[in-house]
Order: C-alpha cells, then sequence, then structure tokens
C-alpha cells in the first residue's frame, strides 16, 4: 500500500499566493505567522502525519474500535499516537495564547487538519471535536469553566464531544428531549445522545461533554434548547479529578467507514441525573453552537479535500505501477504501466484538477474567517463575515460530495483492485461517505446557501464574488495559452448569476421551487468557484513562468491542471445552471402518494 | 559545558534523486530539502545532554546556502539555544568545512563537539576527523553512546565487527552513528519559540578561513540500470557464474 506524502508545494502556493498570508500576517496578532513560520509548521505537521497517523489508518480501519466492560478501546496503536500529538503540542496550534495554545489562525490551521485527515481521519476527528468544546467554551463560557477546562482541553490531556444528536432530533434538533433540571450550581442531565464521536475512551483522562438539553420550564423548539457542560469525571476544585459522572457509553454503532473512531451512544443519568454546568444563558444553546459552525463545517470540507488528496496519491501510485497492455495504437513491444492509457491519465486530471481547486477554495474560505475575525477595519470584517459565510456551506457540501466521487474514482484507476481492501483504496470512499452527512448534510448545506445566504440578501454577497470572478476573467483577457479557461469561466459565471437571479426572485414566492435546486445551485456554485481559483491559481503560474522565477515543473502541472478543469469540470456548470432554473417542476411533480 | 553540533542541508532522503542533464551534479534546485539524518542524531544528542544537566548550552552551526537557516531554525527547535550560519554559495567540502569549523570552535571555545559521521548526498565521512585533526582534539567517529564524566567521555563506537568501548579526553571531536538514539518530533510550542532564538550570519571571509572548492567534479552520472536477472540450474552453475560473470568470487 502507498504511504501518504504531504503536498507541502501545492499547500504552499495555495496559502501564499490564493489565500494571501501576506494579508494574513498582517492582521492582529498575526505577526508571527510568516511564510517560514507556516513552512516550519507545515513541514513538521507532515512528518508527524506521514509518520505517526498514516501507518495506523489502515489497520486502526480493519481492527476498529471496540467496547467492552463499558469502556471504549481506540485501535492499537491510537493512544500511543495520541500521547505523541498531545506531546508534540499539536493540539494546541489554534488554542487561545492564555490557554497554552499557540493562537495560529485558521489559515495555517486549516491546512495542518488537512494533513491529519489525509494521513488519519479516523484519529483526527478526536483533536476536532476538542477544538469544537474550546471553541464554544471559549466564546461562551464563564471565566471559571474557562479557567477549569480550557488549559487540559487546550494542551489535550482531556478531549471534547459535541452531543447534539438523540434519536428522534437528527437534521431538527428542535426535538432535542434530554433535560435539565437546576441544583444548586449546577443541574442534573437525563437522556440519551448518539452518534457522538470519541464519546468514551482511554487515551485521555478526562472527556468534556458538551451537551445541548432542555430546561424545566424552557419553550418548545429550538428557541428551549440550553447547553451544558458535562465532565466525564468531575473536576475538583483543586483541578484533580474526582467522581465519575453519570455518563456511560452504552454501545458503539457498527460503520461504512471511520472505524477507527468510536461513534457512541452516551447515556446521561440513569440514577440521579449527571452534573452538567450551564453554558452563558439559558435556552441559548443553538445560538451558541452556531458562533462555530462556521469553522466546524470548514473543517468537514477539509476532510473532503484530505480524503480527495489521499486517493489522487493512491491511484497515482498503483497507476504509475500496474503494468498491463500496450500504449495506444501499439501492436507490439513492451507492456507500459497504466498511467500510459489516456482514459486513465483522464481520472487522474479529473481528480488531481478537483482536488487542487477544492483546496484552493477551501483555504481562501479559511482565509476569509481569519479576517473576519481578526481584521481592524469593521466594514471589512463584515465584508469577510459575510464571504465566509457564503463560502463556507460551498466549501462543505461541494468538497466532500466531490471527494465522494474522487475516492470512487480512485477505486476505478485500480480496476478490479479497488474493489479489494488491501490497495486501501475503498476505505477512503468509505471514509468519505460520512462527509457529506455529519455537520449538516449537503441538502442542510444547499438550504443554508439559498436561504440565508443567498435569498435574504437579494444575492448581494453571492453578486460580490461574482463580480470578482469576472475580475479574474479580465485578467485572462491578455493570456492567449489561457484563452481555454477564460472561455469555460465566461460561460460558468453567467451560469452562476443566471441561477442566482432566478433563486432570489423565485425564492420569497415558491420556496418549494427555490429549495428543490438547492443543491444543483450548490454544486454550481461550487464547480464555478473552483474553476475561479484554478483561474487565479493559472494566472499566477503563468507570471511565475514569464518571469522565468521558482518551480517550472510546478507550474507548468498547474497550469495543466487549471486547463484540465476548464476543459472538463467547468462546462459542468452550464448544466448545473439549467437544472437550477428548470429542474424544480419535475422534481415536485409526483405527488408523495404516487411514490 | 558548550556543546557544538552541526547540521547540514541535504535533498531529503525520501526524494528520488535525479542527475543534472549536463552531468554537473545533481538537482537540487525546488527539490525538498531537510537536516541530514545523522546530524539530527546529533542534535538530538545534544539536546538530551542539556535535558540531563551535562551540558548548559548548544550552539549549531550550518554551512552552505542562506536557505540552510531553515535546517538551524529546525535544530533550535529540537532545543538547540543559538544558530551560526556561515553563508557561502560555494559546494562545501570537507576540509572546508573543518577549517571553518575549526575557526568556529576557536572563537565559542566548547568542551565537545558532535557531527553527523557523515552527510547523505556526498556521503564523504570526512568533514569530523578532519576537524579534530585540525584542532588536535581527540576524536571518536561512528559512536552509539555517550556518558560525560568530568574531564573526559565514555564512548562506543560501531565498528567493523563489533562494538569498541574507549575512554576520550575532553574537549574532543564525535561523530555520530544510527543507533545513538532516535530523534524527536518537534514540538509546535518550540517550532514558535525557535523563531526568536538569535542566529548569527558570518561569511568564510569574517573567519579568515578559504572556502573554495579544491576537488573538481568531473562527472556525475546515475547507477547503471539493474538488468533482469536469469534462472541457475543448479549451484554448479551459481558459483560459475559469481566466478566466472559477476567475479566475485
Amino acid at each position: 500500500m502507498p504511504t501518504y506524502t504531504a503536498p507541502l508545494k501545492d499547500m504552499q502556493f495555495v496559502i501564499r499566493e490564493l489565500a494571501g498570508l501576506d494579508e494574513i500576517a498582517a492582521l492582529p496578532g498575526c505577526a508571527e505567522v510568516s511564510a517560514d513560520l507556516v513552512d516550519a509548521v507545515l513541514g513538521e505537521a507532515a512528518k508527524f502525519a506521514q509518520e505517526v497517523l498514516d501507518p495506523l489508518n489502515c489497520s486502526g480501519d480493519k481492527q476498529g474500535a471496540r467496547l467492552a466492560g463499558g469502556k471504549v478501546i481506540a485501535p492499537d496503536g491510537f493512544a500511543l499516537a495520541y500521547k505523541q500529538f498531545v506531546a508534540a503540542g499539536w493540539n494546541g496550534l489554534s488554542g487561545q495564547t492564555a490557554f497554552g495554545g499557540q493562537g495560529l489562525p485558521h489559515s495555517v490551521a486549516l491546512p495542518v487538519q488537512e494533513m491529519w485527515s489525509s494521513a488519519n481521519m479516523a484519529f483526527c476527528l478526536c483533536p476536532m471535536l476538542t477544538a469544537g468544546v474550546l471553541e464554544a467554551v471559549g466564546h461562551h463560557g464563564s471565566a471559571a469553566q474557562q479557567k477549569t477546562f480550557l488549559p487540559k482541553l487546550t494542551s489535550g490531556e482531556w478531549t471534547g464531544t459535541m452531543n447534539l444528536t438523540e434519536p428522534q432530533a437528527g437534521s431538527d434538533l428542535s426535538a432535542v428531549r434530554a433535560s435539565a433540571v437546576p441544583e444548586g450550581d449546577h443541574y442534573r442531565i437525563r437522556g440519551t445522545k448518539i452518534f457522538i464521536t470519541w464519546g468514551e475512551h482511554e487515551m485521555a483522562r478526562n472527556i468534556v461533554h458538551l451537551v445541548l438539553a432542555r430546561t424545566p420550564d424552557a419553550p418548545e423548539g429550538v428557541k428551549g434548547i440550553s447547553l451544558f457542560i458535562v465532565p466525564k469525571f468531575l473536576v475538583n476544585a483543586d483541578g484533580s479529578l474526582g467522581e465519575r459522572n453519570e455518563v456511560k457509553c452504552v454501545s458503539i454503532e457498527h460503520k461504512l467507514g471511520i472505524h477507527a473512531s468510536p461513534t457512541c451512544v452516551l447515556a446521561y443519568g440513569d440514577d440521579k441525573g449527571a452534573i452538567g454546568y450551564l453554558v452563558g444563558a439559558e435556552n441559548r444553546g443553538l445560538e451558541y453552537m452556531f458562533t462555530m459552525m462556521n469553522h466546524a463545517r470548514l473543517g468537514v470540507g477539509m476532510e473532503g479535500v484530505a480524503l480527495a488528496e489521499r486517493a489522487c496519491q493512491f491511484a497515482l501510485d498503483y497507476a504509475k505501477t500496474r503494468v498491463q497492455g500496450r500504449e495506444i495504437g501499439q501492436r507490439s513491444g513492451d507492456r507500459v504501466t497504466i498511467i500510459h492509457h489516456p482514459d486513465v491519465r483522464r481520472m487522474l486530471m479529473s481528480m488531481r484538477a478537483q482536488t487542487e481547486a477544492m483546496r484552493a477554495l477551501a483555504y481562501v474560505a479559511a482565509a476569509a474567517l481569519d479576517k473576519s475575525k481578526l481584521h481592524p477595519d469593521e466594514k471589512q470584517r463584515r465584508r469577510q463575515q459575510a464571504l465566509v459565510d457564503l463560502l463556507t456551506p460551498i466549501v462543505k457540501g461541494w468538497c466532500t460530495e466531490q471527494a465522494v466521487e474522487i475516492a470512487s474514482t480512485g477505486i476505478q484507476v485500480h480496476g478490479g483492485m479497488g474493489f479489494i481492501e488491501e490497495t486501501g483504496a475503498a476505505q477512503i470512499l468509505r471514509d468519505a461517505r460520512i462527509t457529506t452527512i455529519y455537520e449538516g448534510t449537503t441538502g442542510i448545506q444547499a438550504n443554508d446557501l439559498i436561504g440565508r445566504k443567498v435569498a435574504f440578501e437579494q444575492g448581494a454577497t453571492a453578486k460580490a464574488v461574482i463580480a470578482q470572478m469576472r475580475g479574474v476573467v479580465g485578467d485572462l483577457d491578455q493570456q492567449p495559452t489561457l484563452a481555454t479557461m477564460r472561455t469555460a469561466l465566461v460561460a460558468g459565471v453567467t451560469a452562476l448569476e443566471t441561477a442566482t437571479d432566478w433563486l432570489v426572485a423565485t425564492f420569497p414566492a415558491k420556496p418549494a421551487m427555490a429549495t428543490a435546486a438547492a443543491v444543483p445551485y450548490l454544486k454550481l456554485f461550487g464547480t464555478v468557484a473552483g474553476g475561479w481559483q484554478m483561474a487565479r491559481a493559472a494566472l499566477v503560474a503563468q507570471k511565475q513562468l514569464a518571469a522565468g522565477q521558482g518551480d517550472a515543473g510546478f507550474y507548468r502541472a498547474k497550469i495543466a491542471s487549471a486547463l484540465f478543469y476548464a476543459g472538463h469540470i467547468l462546462p459542468q456548470a452550464s448544466a448545473l445552471g439549467h437544472t437550477v432554473i428548470n429542474g424544480s417542476a419535475s422534481t415536485l411533480a409526483l405527488d408523495v402518494a404516487d411514490f | 559545558m558548550k556543546v557544538l553540533v552541526t547540521a547540514k542541508r541535504v535533498i531529503d532522503p525520501y526524494v528520488k534523486v535525479r542527475v543534472k542533464s549536463d552531468g554537473s551534479g545533481v538537482e537540487t534546485a525546488n527539490i525538498k530539502m531537510t537536516m541530514n539524518p545523522f546530524c539530527e542524531i546529533a542534535v538530538e544528542q545534544a539536546v538530551r545532554m542539556k535535558e540531563a544537566g551535562v551540558v548548559s548550552e548548544i550552539v549549531v552551526v550550518s554551512i552552505g546556502a542562506q536557505q540552510c537557516q531553515e535546517t538551524l531554525r529546525t535544530a533550535m527547535a529540537m532545543g538547540a539555544d543559538r544558530g551560526i550560519l556561515v553563508e557561502t554559495a560555494d559546494e562545501v567540502q570537507p576540509l572546508a568545512v573543518a577549517k571553518a569549523l575549526k575557526a568556529i570552535v576557536d572563537k565559542e571555545q566548547p568542551k565537545l563537539v558532535i557531527m553527523g559521521k557523515q552527510a547523505i548526498d556526498d556521503d564523504c565521512n570526512q568533514s569530523g576527523q578532519m576537524l579534530a585533526a585540525l584542532l588536535g582534539w581527540p576524536q571518536a567517529a561512528f559512536i552509539s553512546n555517550i556518558a560525560v564524566n568530568g574531564d573526559g567521555a565514555e564512548v562506543t563506537r560501531e565498528i567493523d565487527g563489533g562494538l569498541e568501548k574507549l575512554s576520550i579526553r575532553l574537549p574532543a571531536v564525535v561523530t555520530t552513528d544510527l543507533r545513538l538514539n532516535e530523534p524527536r518530533y518537534v514540538t509546535l510550542p518550540n517550532i514558535m519559540k525557535a523563531k526568536k532564538k538569535p542566529l548569527e550570519i558570518i561569511k568564510p571571509d569574517a573567519l579568515g578561513v578559504d572556502m573554495s572548492p579544491r576537488l573538481t567534479t568531473l562527472k556525475v552520472q546515475e547507477p547503471a540500470k539493474r538488468g533482469a536477472g536469469v534462472k541457475v540450474a543448479d549451484v554448479k552453475e551459481l558459483v560459475s557464474k559469481l566466478k566466472n560473470e559477476a567475479r566475485v568470487i
């Protein structure tokens, strides 16, 4: 089986040239984020991902997490790897410096997360969930809660979980039933939570659960949900660990993928009730969850990028070593590796071009997230906030949907061997399959996109992005070698603009028609935004080549990827645009009763 | 005591090395570079000795292009206290390295110099020995263990056919073999701290050293491609082939 090698060159290229590292470094509090620091961080993270996490990916998938006597046992090697992860300080990458973190921006943290996820997504989920708790408590917890929980969550000595889902409350959290009854300075929590990633394990000394529950007099629906900290072990006043709280793992799920990550059913309070501490004010739990949603969703989008990258590497390795058939048109002579066959090349190029486009869009969104939080100018902050709000569902929805397709193409490159687990290609598809579902399904992302992000503001931010895309079209005017990119981008942007106008006009009057077109619109936006970034990348590459600077081989390959994207991926935009505008009637034509 | 360690910037050992089309050397432009693995072991050893309280200060030296600063930052992230770059665009050859290091040793006065036994790019395995000779210091190359006691050190050397234990007087030059230790993963907080550690850049002229190459590379070429194997009928044929064709016995 091939091993994962972090694509450092492309990552550095995107961070510097497309996401704009200079602008990030100019933000208050980011003075340290220089190119050489980023290189050093990425380089060492790559080493850790390649040497510690990647070797456990396949074995972890095969062995899976197990539940024995109420304890969840992670696959062999995971506990040691986690210990090394914590010892190397990676858990604190983006944590607040006040609690021992390094305070590095998302523009650095998300690329690092890409490497963890490529190397071993099941492992990476554990620190990702901890990061979610850090952010929620960091924003909304009391000073005392922060002092008690954040230092150890930042270091990774303790891990965190998110407890939202219940059997009857999945995408619709208004149906949450877990209860929280006040008792002195705390609450007693009762209820069952499902799908809790790394909800129980022995890799860390304590687990801090964030739990959504209802207080006795809470109003119905989403406005009556509060957020609680429920530690696995109660924490004494001196910070030492006390009694075991009333939360236990009653089962773990048997899943299609991410086998090494235990997905737990957690039972809270089967006697007196688990002790929980209210975060912020009552009934505002969901609102608090939303503050970290962009980050969490970008993180899952990044998993899509990460698995697509892994799929590319595995497929390429196989295509370069598997000998089968002769060069097309040759009847005699040596047999060749399958990368010589045009259709295999097509598959490899399609995987590569899309993965590069996805990475570029995700990093650009991460940079917008940083600017939305840190930019000194309030107007800029608001503009960047609107941009990251718009891009987040696209990165989450589009990158993960494409990742599934890319992982599937990766199997196709392997032929029959791809269907056999030992090549590792199948695991990538199985692992990728969850990414379009958790943290909001593609449908939820698309609804968020067309409703809150596009229609409610009459497409203002979408139009601003489209204007930026047209600016890139202008830059392409002077580049005859990129003419096919220009043509494809113009067609794509036009399709996107027309579809956006249709959505803005249709949504208020016919919300069902608009919503039926939501996912095609999300895919349209992703496809065109990916083309926009590939065009930018090609322009930079062209400029560097003309100046005779840098790695000519890399830039030529970048232009080849961009032109493939223009020839094969971007043209899909017109078809998607057609579907958005004309497809909804047929979607809704068949009555529910007639299905 | 003060320790001086050296760190050479080399092509990453996992990169497939390509010979330049004109045969003048190997391609290094736009190739991933890293710290020579034997130098990593040297840095790791110094850091362990500091953690054990034997060493008080670690100075790391690199010689070469401006980009060697990255290598020095890595060494400082591992735990070295400060870095010195002897910046030169010339090809660095062992004698020049030894002379430059001697000048730095004269200035820094370390009690121990730890170097990698060789660099994985040219595999010379000479700089440490030459440095010891220029300084007139004891040397112990290829060590797999070292224990400092007062003014001396007990070292174990890896030699053909076994291990050799020696007592050496300090100051001395030692070079590291693979089994001396396993270098640590650099931690994120230490990467951040390394940025703030002092890094001095010196030109060879300032050291009064002539670093110009003394050896001329005539030609670099790839090793001959390995041909297909053959099946032999019996041991007799094998022996005959080894004797007459391969000429190895």
